[in-house]
């Protein structure tokens, strides 16, 4: 066997590790096994690479990979949990910069004149695109570590302005395409960066983690055209599934945000507007997901509380509740129910009904005793309440059922609501709480619901 | 194939349709990890940057290289570690609490009123307090 053909051989076993971390990546199980997959395949792919006959510079290749360990594992190693999305953006808009120099040295190294039309557009493309990436990427993080407003940044004419510089680029893509001028790649290069900054700065902090995905899958697919400029099928395929990948991700993550895409981009001219999400009263949009989505959520969790009320009892889902309940304590997950005394119809409803299901009386909180703990729930789950949990009774001194002690179900990172649908409650008040953003809604009978949660994190 | 251009469409039209098809319905918690995963996968451009540094000829293309092969292995090594980090809520799970969960760290609660103490509450959410006085 050549020492070519097992080069090869290597990043076929490269292809089948990325494959593997993006599948694995997608599903709780499997996820870290699917990011080590990914990290082998890495491995195996640059052992291989420095095997390759005529690689020169080794002492030059070995000290430039050390300067990048050096910065690159500490920063990410070290930066907070909360700081992650701008790591992921500064590591994106790195790998977008490299593809751009790839694409231009490679550009720079070959005899430009003999160079077939299709090599021209690859390197364009690859440039063109890594820039944007990297630029973009630097505005997002500094969006997101606040190095700069995290507001849209808008200013008169911006439309304008954005359409023009859009067309130069072209424009400057198209001569380079016909001349191949090196300078005039240059100048597109500069151009490209602007673009990039200029297409972030709309977008408000919120919508930021979208964007950053939406960079990630451009950074794949300039890793592809460098890839095709390089004649390499590794970078091709790497590339390719990161930029195919990364735009269904986006897609799906802004239809989390009950969004849709162009939404997010552009909504800060003011153009187009379309709220997909299912309308409120006041026109308002709550978020809806699927029970697999919130069975994840729930099963990761580490503290989950149970705020039950007068669905649960019509939809006679107390049996059912126990078994989510105890299907989470299986996991590890620490679970409690909160009572809130007026729950139901009648002052001890929700303890008589529980207590049937045999759910344990030390599981059992009253509204004083589970109150303190709800800042620390990463979930709440409140099933068939309402008016319990309404926060209008301590911000809203108009509303009729102000004073009124309350269940503190918003003081949880992340509240879900099982109604049957977005109708107010007995009191006939809105619920201020079903439209923050961080509260999900899921739809339906409470016993059904709760039937397929308790398979989501069965299978989770 | 005789023309090599061509070869190299199949091989992408091909892992288009390999990256739709690899990840479906994504939970929205695994959004994150998923995008810094595939992150650190076009990380891949290390060995693009690798072969030109390799094949430099001019100081120019060297210099270029040079910074290449650093931004390609920040990309590689940042995404990869940055992935494992958050995929660590995900690990079996232990009975001690962790310091840092991926959904960031809050302050670990003392002991409850009941208890005898003044609940302290996690600066900003004043309001998971206010009816807790009750039982004193």
């Amino acid at each position: 066997m050549s020492r070519g053909t097992a080069i090869d051989l290597c990043y076929l076993v490269a292809f089948i590790g990325f494959i593997l971390a993006l599948k694995g990546l997608s599903s709780p199980r499997r996820a870290r096994m699917g990011n080590i997959a990914g990290a082998i395949g890495m491995l195996i792919a640059i052992g291989a690479t420095f095997g390759r006959a005529g690689l020169g510079h080794l002492a030059l290749i070995l000290v430039a990979m050390a300067i990048g360990v050096v910065i690159g594992v500490p920063a990410a190693r070290l930066v907070k949990m909360t700081a992650m999305p701008q790591m992921v953006a500064i590591f994106n808009g790195v790998g977008g910069g490299a593809a751009a120099v790839v694409s231009i040295t490679e550009f720079i190294s070959l005899d430009t004149k003999l160079l077939a039309t299709y090599k021209v557009l690859e390197v364009l493309f690859g440039v063109i695109v890594g820039c944007v990436s990297f630029s973009g990427s630097a505005i997002a993080f500094a969006k997101l570590q606040e190095l700069m407003t995290g507001r849209p940044v808008t200013y008169p004419g911006q439309q304008f302005i954005n359409a023009v510089i859009g067309a130069v680029v072209l424009a400057l893509a198209v001569t380079v395409l016909v001349t191949s001028s090196t300078a005039l790649l240059w100048v597109l290069l500069v151009l490209a960066l602007v673009l990039g900054a200029i297409f972030v700065l709309p977008i408000g902090g919120a919508d930021v983690p979208v964007l950053i995905s939406l960079l990630n899958a451009f950074t794949g697919l300039a890793v592809a055209a460098s890839g095709f400029t390089l004649n390499s099928n590794l970078l091709i395929v790497g590339g390719t599934l990161v930029g195919a990948s990364g735009i269904l991700l986006t897609r799906m993550m802004s239809k989390a945000m009950g969004r849709s895409l162009p939404n997010v981009l552009f909504s800060a001219f003011g153009s187009v507007v379309t709220a997909t999400g299912t309308e409120g009263p006041e026109g308002r949009s709550v978020r809806t997901s699927t029970p697999e989505d919130i069975g994840v959520l729930m099963a990761y969790a580490r503290k989950v509380v149970i705020v039950p009320g007068y669905g649960l009892a019509v939809a006679q889902a107390q049996h059912v509740a126990k078994e989510l309940a105890d299907e989470l304590t299986k996991r590890g997950v620490e679970v409690f129910y909160a009572i809130h005394p007026v729950a139901g119809r009648m002052p001890g409803h929700m303890n008589v009904l529980l207590a049937e299901a045999n759910v344990p009386y030390q599981e059992l909180k009253e509204m004083d005793d589970a109150n303190p703990q709800m800042s620390t729930a990463d979930v709440a789950l409140v099933v068939g309440a309402n008016d319990t949990v309404n926060p209008a009774a301590i911000t809203t001194p108009g509303s009729p059922i102000y004073g009124m002690p309350i269940i503190h179900a918003d003081a949880a990172e992340h509240v879900l609501f099982l109604k049957r649908s977005i109708r107010p409650g007995f009191a006939g008040i809105d619920n201020e709480l079903l439209y923050d953003p961080k509260t999900v809604m899921l739809f339906g009978d409470a016993k059904d619901t709760l039937q397929k949660l308790v398979s989501a994190v069965d299978a989770a | 194939m005789t023309n090599p251009i061509l070869e190299y469409l199949t091989v992408f039209i091909l892992a288009v349709f390999v990256g739709f098809e690899v990840i479906s319905k994504v939970p929205s918690i695994l959004h994150t990890p998923l995008m810094s995963g595939s992150n650190a996968i076009h990380g891949v451009i290390l060995v693009g940057s690798m072969a030109v540094l390799g094949g430099a000829h001019t100081g120019a293309e060297e210099a270029l290289g040079f910074v290449a092969v650093v931004l390609a292995t920040l990309n590689v090594v940042g995404g990869f570690v940055v992935t494992d980090r958050m995929l660590e809520m995900f690990k079996a799970k232990p009975s001690e609490p962790r310091a840092s969960g991926a959904r960031g760290a809050r302050g670990a609660r003392g002991a409850e009123p009941a208890g005898g103490s003044a609940p302290t509450s996690p600066s900003g959410d004043g309001a998971a307090t206010e009816t807790t006085d009750g039982p004193r």
